[in-house]
């Protein structure tokens, strides 16, 4: 683990790109191919299963390190991360360890049914041997979440590099089911057991949003324009007459989505479909949320399957009769794409595959009128997409991009502030805004991002200031400030006190020109919701 | 005998003040950081070495009386003192006796050598007024022989890849204290204008400083190559910093134990370095007074107090808003020097 730790302190102590890549590149190269599989594995988020509570680290600690469990909230509540506070609050050894990574790993998996004093005694006995920085990594392999400043951008560059393959090539080979204790990095790179996984979905092209006008992409007639749906982005995969249903997060989600199960006889085989999974009926589409609800149970009903069966929209054909076809262009994806549903809907018409519509403007204004028609088609905006684009790996700037519509937005009044995790654990930085019923605040959304780091330290320093009570990580206000708060959608909710649950709401700016009682109430809120509000009641 | 008012510490017996924030007529200044030697005073009381920075940061015409450290005076009965607090070079704490009951402010500190500062003596009290800056059981600091040794491999090794090295601390203490730590060997070394400023403070009073050159007009940053700077934390992310390109940003502070904060600053490495007491230090410093009441000021007071009630005993008592530095709140706009920079 020595090695690896190391590897996290070079990384750990440079913000640059170039260093991480070959910080990690020259990592690949030289560990164990053991612990190398477990490195990627740790850094795309597969992280081995946990077995220890974080109440159990706790208390071992506080009792190991002489500390009251009081203090070590408090410690924690600052550092903001319970594997650091505990390596900071251990202090280390001095001694030199060599534990594999791999055999660490494996040894914490194991405990899951050990007793408790075993575990016990495997945990504090090697908090008693390591030096502080193979702490941290120990610990944080206990508790999750272990990112070190690496993202799966720097990760696939890294592993370009070590085995010099093209990018895109890496990626599609780091999707889909593999273990790190059941295969090595050197098989898992090399392009001999590409077959071996046949469910393997091809990594998500994303765009970023439009940063111009959009006149500035050129001629109008060079770019694909569709609408953005709002559900989840997809891959139907139909290999060996099986089907696979992947989502973004790379989650396998087959089995919720019963409705596609008729689409492994009825597409070819060698067939991968990117699209948005979507609750639709009668030829419209029905509110993300209708759908949420359904993924967030472990069986389907058939009460949810009338309400809210779902189709496809299909986007874009990445590989046809078995044919990697990302590189084609755009154009020639969609002819495909085309002629694959036409075909298969002459079988069986009624299939739960419909084709992204593509729309029609002969200028940038038509554009610009369609996109303010989104919400009427429950979309999130349009996505241009240029005509002659491959697909491409991850987010990419130039070929696509998505247009959204302007939020909704609302002033709300700041009440709570709360600590914010990680990066920003000794900041105020997660807020609660509250809308006015009569003279009482109602709080109605949660908030942390949107104010620049200068704003998010004023408001911080702010806080501080202005405290009216403590409880926890939470300060409630004097309530004063007031900002404008933006969201994508709003429900009815009565888990809620302001009777509306909003999407994705985020802070649009400080509206420091408004006192308090100028901001909006809760009477506004409900003439959003009358207007935008879903169908269903989400709570 | 000492009572905490609007103004500041106060002691009436003498009708003086120690560090006050509002404008009084007598203050006793424990040392020249911004937030403890405020602009205002009819009269201050500091040590020899504290009264040049503070003239040149006040005003030349300000009316300060100098001390050295163990040399008492008596003002209405009250016997006063300063003793070294080991935090900058100058920083002192203000014991105070008055019919056998003894009084220790010790604004900031340290415990052990930092090459630049009389060390921290331990004062026998019955009083004990303490920070807190760093008084949480997570901040063990390292040994700063070891850190000054990062410090110089980190220097080289940027020089090896053709960098600058950009070092950010304190104008006033931790810059002196960084410089004089450098290994003149590996590069030439360059200070930007308010470190230099201090520099010359430090050398007129105390002694000479490895050779370095203040970056003014005269030098073309081209010139500058695989060197380090020393510079103020208000230098990040300006034009003046851009032209030392390419550079590796280093920052020195007690706070740079932390991953979060780390990150949050940006810097390409963070040097566990303080001019604070951390844990062990608080708790050794207490101890060694004998105190029975202690008050805790800026920091982490209301935990810390708790700690020293529940741990040994100690009649600890939080003391609010004494200074304005709470934890990390500015280092950012103000680089005040209790975010330990
Ligand atoms: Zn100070
Ligand atoms: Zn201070």
């Amino acid at each position: 683990m020595r090695a690896f730790s190391e590897l996290f302190t070079r990384i750990d102590q440079t913000t640059s790109t170039n260093e991480k890549i070959d910080a990690l590149a020259d990592y690949f190269e030289h560990a164990d191919p053991k612990d190398a599989i477990w490195c990627v594995a740790l850094l795309t988020g597969k992280t081995p299963k946990r077995t220890i509570k974080s109440g159990e680290l706790r208390d071992w600690c506080a009792e190991v390190s002489g500390t009251p469990v009081w203090l070590l909230e408090e410690s924690y509540h600052v550092v903001g991360d319970l594997a650091e506070t505990i390596s900071l609050l251990l202090k280390g050894s001095d001694g030199e360890t060599s534990h594999a990574l791999h055999e660490v790993i494996n040894s914490l998996v194991a405990l899951e049914n050990k007793t408790d004093e075993q575990r016990k005694a495997y945990i504090t006995g090697m908090w008693r041997q390591l030096g502080r920085q193979e702490l941290f990594v120990f610990n944080k392999l206990i508790t999750g979440g272990f990112r070190m400043g690496v993202s799966d951008k720097i990760t696939i560059k890294a592993l370009a590099k070590r085995y010099s393959i093209d990018e895109n090539i890496v990626a599609h080979r780091l999707t889909g089911n593999w273990q790190a204790n059941e295969t090595v990095l050197d098989s898992l790179m090399s392009a001999t057991d590409d077959a071996a996984d046949i469910s393997r979905p091809y990594p998500f092209y994303l765009a970023y949003a439009l940063e111009t006008a959009p006149e500035e992409l050129g001629d109008v007639k060079d770019w694909q324009i569709e609408r953005k749906m709002d559900g989840i982005r997809g891959q139907i995969i139909v290999r060996d007459h099986q089907l696979f249903v992947w989502s973004r997060g790379e989650d396998l989600l087959t089995e919720k989505f019963i409705e596609f199960e008729p689409l492994a006889k009825l597409l070819p085989s060698g067939t991968v479909i990117d699209g948005e999974i979507i609750p639709a009926k009668d030829e419209n589409f029905l509110p993300f949320h209708v759908m949420q609800t359904r993924i967030g149970r472990k069986n389907v009903t058939k009460k949810s399957l009338m309400e809210a069966p779902l189709v496809m929209v299909c986007y874009d054909l990445l590989e046809h009769d078995g044919v990697d076809i990302r590189h084609l262009s755009l154009m020639q994806r969609r002819e495909l794409l085309v002629q694959l549903i036409e075909t298969v809907k002459e079988k069986e018409a009624n299939i739960p595959l419909w084709l992204s519509p593509v729309l029609i403007c002969q200028n940038w204004e038509e554009v610009a009128e369609q996109r303010l028609k989104s919400r009427e088609y429950n979309c999130e905006g349009l996505m241009l997409k240029r005509k002659d684009s491959e697909y491409k790996t991850g987010r990419r700037r130039g070929d696509w991009w998505k247009w959204k519509v302007d939020p909704l937005s609302i002033d709300g009044v700041l009440i709570y502030g709360q600590r914010g995790h990680g990066r920003r654990a000794d900041l105020y930085t997660d807020f609660t805004f509250a809308v006015w019923d009569g003279d009482e605040l109602v709080p109605f959304a949660k908030a942390y991002s949107g104010l620049t780091d200068k704003e998010l330290l004023e408001v911080d320093r702010w806080i501080k200031k202005h405290t009216t009570d403590k409880f926890g990580p939470v300060r409630s206000v004097t309530p004063e400030l007031v900002f404008e708060i933006g969201f994508e959608g709003i429900n009815a909710s009565s888990r809620h006190k302001s009777g509306v649950a909003l999407r994705f709401p985020r802070i649009l700016r400080w509206r420091k020109d408004k006192p308090a009682k100028e901001a909006n109430t809760k009477a506004d809120l409900m003439d959003i919701l009358r207007v935008y509000g879903g169908l269903y009641d989400v709570s | 005998m000492l009572t905490f008012n609007q103004n500041g510490i106060y002691c009436a017996q003498a009708d003086v003040y120690i560090d006050p924030w509002k404008p009084v007529d007598n203050a006793i200044i424990t040392h020249a950081h911004s937030d403890h030697a405020r602009w205002g005073m009819k009269k201050y009381l500091a040590h020899i070495h504290a009264a040049p920075v503070m003239r040149y940061r006040l005003g030349q015409d300000i009316n300060v009386q100098t001390v050295d450290y163990n040399q008492p005076i008596t003002i209405n009965g009250v016997q006063i003192s300063l003793h070294p607090a080991g935090h900058i070079w100058g920083s002192a704490q203000v014991r105070l006796e008055y019919k056998g009951e003894i009084w220790v402010v010790s604004g900031d500190y340290k415990l052990g050598e930092d090459g630049i500062s009389v060390p921290f003596e331990p004062i026998r009290c019955h009083h004990f007024i303490t920070e807190s800056t760093f008084g949480l059981p997570v901040y063990n600091f390292p040994d700063p022989a070891t850190v000054h040794h990062d410090i110089n491999d980190w220097w080289r090794k940027n020089r090896e890849e053709g960098k600058n090295s950009v070092i950010l601390g304190y104008a006033l203490g931790k810059a002196q204290r960084i410089h004089k730590h450098l290994d003149p060997s590996i590069g030439n070394i360059y200070t930007h204008g308010a470190v230099d400023n201090v520099n010359k403070l430090y050398e007129a009073a105390i002694e000479p400083l490895p050779y370095a050159r203040r970056i003014d007009s005269s030098i073309n940053p081209k010139d500058i190559k695989g060197d380090i700077i020393i510079a103020p934390p208000s230098a990040e992310n300006t034009p003046w910093l851009r032209k030392l390109q390419p550079y590796k940003l280093g920052i020195c502070s007690g706070w740079m134990q932390l991953r979060g904060t780390r990150r949050r600053r940006g810097a390409d490495r963070g040097f566990v370095l303080s001019d604070h007491a951390d844990w062990g230090q608080l708790n050794t410093a207490i101890k060694q007074t004998g105190a029975e009441h202690i008050y805790v000021t800026h920091g982490y007071k209301s935990v810390y107090a708790k700690w020293l009630q529940d741990a040994y005993g100690l009649n600890a008592t939080e003391v609010e808003t004494l200074y304005t530095g709470e934890q990390l709140d500015e280092p950012e706009t103000t680089g005040g020097e209790d975010a330990g920079i």
